[in-house]
């Protein structure tokens, strides 16, 4: 199990840093996101993949170590914010700069 | 010795920034509590001073719930000194902001973001615990996402993207480096990682793990390879936001390096703190070079926050006391002194209207206090004696010879001719030579001097006290060269 995710994490990271790399602002939006995805699985799967014991402390001998799962909440919440920011200012930029271009965004016409 | 005064610095500007939101449209007020919460925020961190002076560390556990397992935040001496200058730098550019900032800015939030971005400056400062260092290199990087925008005009918008696609891909790469720690020693808490981090069975992983950090925080402090993203993103929002951004946002990345590779990755310092000599160098000599072809006035100021963000780091690498020390006592300068020039900045973009060092000229005449208070400030920065920024130069030089880093010391001494280069190249472009840019009328800038005057006083003061200030920089490099002391008091081996 502790393989196949890892093989998914690192799926994620490689289509993750290929859509960053375009030009198209969109995808790099994507990008971004696919990264944020990988990095909450690998906290997973780095913190012990477990099946069928609650992250409690209780009588029986057997629980999941709950803190990854907080940590992933907290980096999903925090992803979850970020990404809404970066959707409106991407939006906002195609609209006042009028290209969704990359290249077109470089800035140094005025040198 | 549990403290609930260490979560303040944290949570009065919260607390200010979340009550300020519901009274956008009333600016005065804004201002009012900025200023008032500012100033104490400065009082605190002094009073929080003499506390960690008086009673060893502070500890704040949240909940009561003991390290390892609780949220911990934790005020030595090094977070401290960094809280106070956070919070000089703060006020200062709070009360330049009213002379400065337009309406629109104001009422869109302007002060309630610049409060939020102290939550997360003061947070990274006291945290003691690895995944609060993120949450609070969040805040700030969020926080600071917008201020960089705020206004929307054409190049905001183009830089904001790039500076926020750089720094989410580093807070993932922040993530991994979490994640892979939590992975080998089962714990997040500093004081923790640094007992069993030496313990792994495995110390190549370690490494690993130590040059993922090394990589995230190389990013937010703009080291070598790393720093193409800053010089624009910090130039394009007004010159108080720049000051703030300039004196503070890299340093908390070289604040997170020291901190971290002087606590928890000591095991092979012959290999991670030789990268981080070799990337300082580098650092500061590519830095100082790029500013020569630039006519900007804040691109120049841009780039020596790089390369002077390389001498901290050298301090870092040569890895002594003294060094440390040393590494400490300029960045204490840096920061006051590179805030300092981006508030003169702001004053002569506001009487020639450009930041461009060729449509303007000869301002000593009609604007010689202006004049003046550049060439203090600029000079310091160079590191001409007996000003601020000669001593934290002179000490970090020091230990880079007792050291017998030759090479490196030769490096810095280069860099500051070429800095003192590029200080003066400004100096004669905007206030000597022939008139140019000047308006007829005499601009009104006189309430923006106040900060720039006070900031230019504590960098003097710096120079003249320099041996009392550095007795605290050694003091907080002793804390920090022996972890033993930080880890005790966060573990409380009683």
């Amino acid at each position: 199990m502790e393989l196949l995710m890892t093989i998914v994490v690192g799926v994620l990271f490689a289509i993750g840093i290929y859509l960053t790399l375009t030009r198209s602002l969109l995808r790099v939006v994507l990008g971004t996101g696919l990264l944020g995805h990988a990095s909450f699985l690998l906290i997973l799967t780095m913190g012990g993949l477990k099946r069928g014991g609650p992250p409690l402390l209780s009588g029986q001998a057997a629980y999941t170590d709950p803190l990854p799962q907080a940590l992933i909440l907290t980096a999903i919440v925090i992803g979850f914010g970020v990404t809404a920011f970066i959707l409106v200012l991407a939006y906002r930029s195609y609209q006042e700069l009028g290209t969704d271009d990359l290249d077109k965004l470089r800035g140094v016409e005025d040198e | 010795m549990n403290n609930n005064l260490v979560i303040l610095p944290i949570v009065i500007p919260l607390i200010t920034g979340i009550a300020l939101l519901f009274f956008r449209e009333n600016i005065k007020l804004n201002r009012a509590v900025s200023a008032m919460v500012s100033v104490m925020g400065l009082g605190l961190s002094f009073y929080l001073m003499s506390v960690v002076q008086a009673q060893g560390i502070q500890l704040m556990t949240a909940g009561n719930w003991q390290p390892p397992f609780g949220i911990v935040m934790v005020a030595d001496t090094f977070s401290v000194i960094m809280l106070i200058l956070s919070n000089i730098i703060g006020t200062a550019c709070v009360f330049y902001s009213f002379f400065t900032i337009d309406e629109g800015r104001e009422k869109h939030y302007y002060y309630p973001l610049i409060q939020f971005l102290l939550v997360g400056i003061n947070g990274s400062f006291l945290t003691g615990d690895i995944f609060n260092l993120f949450v609070f290199f969040e805040v700030m990087l969020v926080s600071s996402y917008i201020l960089i925008v705020l206004g929307g005009e054409k190049p905001q918008l183009r830089e904001t993207i790039k500076y926020m696609v750089i720094n989410m891909f580093s807070s993932t790469m922040f993530l991994v480096a979490v994640s892979l720690t939590y992975s080998v020693v089962g714990t997040l808490n500093m004081a923790d990682m640094a007992v069993k981090m030496p313990q792994v069975a495995n110390q190549g992983i370690v490494t690993v793990i130590a040059i993922m950090y090394m990589l995230v925080f190389a990013i937010k402090g703009a080291l070598f390879p790393l720093y193409f993203w800053m010089p624009r993103a910090y130039t394009t929002p007004p010159p108080a936001i720049s000051a703030l951004f300039g004196g503070l946002l890299t340093k908390v990345g070289v604040y997170a390096l020291i901190r971290v590779f002087t606590l928890i990755f000591i095991g092979d310092t012959g290999y991670t703190h030789n990268i981080i000599l070799v990337l300082g160098g580098f650092t500061m000599l590519l830095g100082v070079l790029a500013t020569v072809p630039q006519m900007d006035f804040r691109s120049i100021l841009s780039y020596h926050i790089i390369s002077q963000v390389g001498y901290m780091v050298m301090g870092l690498g040569i890895f002594t006391t003294l060094s440390i020390a040393g590494a400490i006592l300029y960045i204490a300068h840096n920061i006051i002194v590179k805030s300092c020039l981006f508030l003169i900045s702001g004053v002569t973009e506001k009487i020639t209207g450009t930041a461009n060092l060729l449509e303007m000229g000869g301002l000593l005449k009609h604007y010689p206090m202006v004049g003046w208070l550049f060439f203090v400030a600029g000079i310091s920065l160079a590191g001409v004696p007996p000003l601020s920024g000669f001593f934290g130069k002179l000490v970090i030089m020091q230990a880079g010879l007792l050291e017998g880093r030759y090479l490196i010391v030769a490096v810095s001494l280069l860099v500051s001719l070429l800095t003192l280069f590029s200080m003066m190249k400004i100096f004669i472009k905007v206030f000597w030579g022939e008139e140019k840019g000047i308006p007829a009328q005499r601009v009104p800038h006189g309430k923006m001097i106040p900060s720039v005057v006070a900031l230019v006083a504590l960098s003097v003061f710096i120079g003249f006290n320099a041996e009392w200030i550095f007795s605290y920089a050694m003091l907080s490099a002793e804390e920090l060269m022996n972890p033993e002391i930080y880890i005790n008091a966060v573990l409380a081996k009683e």
